[in-house]
């Protein structure tokens, strides 16, 4: 059986600056993160022949292949669910490269919500089924359906608040390391996160993503190709998306068992083609849209047991040192929120051993994309 | 204060939900079935997951229930919701087929706002029953009372 296993490698990342105002259009901004990546790799632009985005992406191919002088381009894709898809987008690439149906892929994601519009206040994209089930009712926003499934959560298996605050601490701390994060110099404290406003009970303003301006892309070509790069290669090891029987996306409350969400399809996959298990991961981004999203997914992709992921985040587990380095670039919580893309950009990072916040000798990581939706996830390795 | 009518988001009906709605107006809370195989569903769907049968019914629920969870939003929200924030939002399993689970408000009366009712008062496991109340668009929903 053909194998996707460490057969591409991540050569080259790229990104702009993250704020919540940038000055430069969605489309400038993607150009930028997308030539800084391959400038980042040494591969010139006109070698681009694949691409590959996820959806609520406002850029398209045809306009940033023109723009950068891409070749002929002979694969793009596009995958679906918002930030559940930016895994996928290097899963699709390395299909495409290993399958020889493309030689060099570039995915990228570009979003200005920092200053844009707010997707859930789109009435008319969101109302029709099956939001009729819900938006009626006051279930608004991402932050309200997660926020249902986070009570019913903590009830069935006591976790707290102050686990869910550990979460927030992880990634704010590593923020703090990170002069290119939002929130680089804003330490958090718990009588801070404890004080702090709601946003939909039980999840307060500090259990949320920051809205922000910024771009990313990375750069995926043939293993042997990526040795001959600028940088030592980060190999995808392994790739999976996961969209489980009768998934209701956020509102899983349709599904028999609503807190095993995509993350548990996905990781049987991703395991499954790996040499390697949860306790060989020696640093992970995981996507932290809302905090919650984090003790579920510890324990979809098998770092914990069912409802252990709460206590999981307990004696400083998360931080540098601990037992799971978390999202040590900020993640979604404190570097940007740019739909996970910069998860992958610091797994990278964390593999070539240049993060601010270097796990010691790092050789491989996990990285996810959104939780409570269709998602994808990757194994990377150096 | 003069009366106000709340400005509610009204549901954009599909025609695998469109029976669901019919019966609320008629006071009835209704959950399609599979005529073949008998299995419950929701949302409302063309075929049947467990016997890929097209043919399907409505069957009549006794609109009793439990909370399974809830959450208060507060602000920022859409205008009709903002000023009623903090307010509840549930998700209750019908206690004919506790598989089956609804997206609703617990409120004071059929008619009262999102907010009539205290967040202490609610609970996991609170029993509740079902009562429709007219709410803009000329749309039926169901809305949730608490059982003393
Ligand atoms: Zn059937």
């Amino acid at each position: 059986m053909a194998t996707l296993k460490d057969a591409t490698a991540i050569a080259g990342i790229g990104q702009t600056a993250f704020a919540k105002h940038l000055p430069e259009s969605e489309k400038t901004l993607a150009c930028r993160a997308i030539l800084a990546a391959l400038d980042d790799a040494g591969v010139s632009p006109a070698e681009v022949d694949a691409f590959a985005s996820y959806t609520m992406e406002e850029t398209d191919e045809v306009e940033i292949a023109k723009a950068i002088g891409a070749g002929d381009v002979t694969f793009f894709s596009k995958a679906g669910y918002g930030g559940g898809g930016s895994c996928a987008t290097v899963a699709h690439l390395a299909a495409a490269v290993a399958t020889g149906q493309a030689n060099v892929g570039v995915a990228w994601r570009s979003r200005k919500r920092g200053s844009g519009p707010r997707p859930w206040k789109n009435t008319k994209a969101q109302l029709p089924t099956p939001g009729q089930w819900t938006r009626p009712f006051g279930l608004l926003r991402p932050a309200d359906e997660i926020g249902m499934l986070t009570r019913r959560y903590m009830h069935e298996y006591g976790a707290t608040r102050d686990h869910l605050f550990n979460v927030a601490l992880a990634c704010r701390n590593r923020a703090n390391q990170n002069p290119a994060a939002v929130m680089y110099e804003r330490p958090l404290t718990r009588e801070t996160y404890m004080t702090s406003r709601w946003i939909s009970e039980p999840l307060c303003l500090f259990d949320n993503c920051l809205e922000t301006d910024g771009a990313l892309a990375c750069v995926v070509v043939g293993a042997g190709r990526a040795r001959d790069c600028r940088h030592r290669p980060v190999y995808v090891h392994s790739v999976a998306q996961g969209l489980p029987a009768q998934h209701h996306g956020m509102v899983n409350y349709w599904n028999d068992d609503p807190l095993a969400g995509p993350a548990w399809t996905a990781a049987r996959q991703l395991w499954k083609t790996a040499d390697l298990g949860p306790q060989d991961i020696d640093v992970a981004q995981i996507y932290d849209a809302f905090t919650p999203l984090v003790p579920l997914s510890l324990e979809g992709y098998g770092f914990c047991g069912r409802g252990e992921g709460g206590p999981f985040t307990e004696g400083g587990a998360l931080e540098i040192g601990g037992r799971l380095p978390l999202n040590t670039g900020g993640g979604g919580l404190g570097e940007a929120y740019v739909h996970g893309f910069n998860l992958i950009n610091e797994g990278v990072k964390q593999l070539r051993g240049v993060s601010t916040a270097q796990v010691q000798g790092a050789s491989t990581c996990l990285v996810t994309a959104g939780e409570g939706v269709p998602t994808s996830a990757l194994v990377l390795r150096s | 204060m003069t009366d106000s009518v709340i400005d509610y988001l009204t549901p954009v009906i599909d025609e695998d939900g469109a029976p669901f709605w019919r019966y609320a107006a008629q006071g009835e809370l209704r959950i399609q079935a599979c005529a073949s195989c008998d299995e419950l569903r929701f949302p409302p769907r063309p075929c049947c997951p467990r016997c890929q049968s097209f043919h399907s019914t409505w069957r009549r629920m006794s609109g009793r229930g439990r909370i399974w969870s809830y959450v208060l939003p507060h602000p920022p929200l859409l205008p009709g919701y903002a000023e009623q924030a903090p307010y509840n939002a549930v998700v209750v399993e019908l206690a004919d087929a506790p598989r089956i689970r609804l997206v609703g408000n617990v409120v004071a009366a059929a008619d009262a706002p999102l907010n009539s009712v205290a967040p202490e008062r609610l609970g996991i496991g609170a029993p509740v029953r079902v009562a429709f109340t007219e709410a803009g668009g000329g749309v039926t929903v169901p809305r949730w009372l608490l059982e003393r």
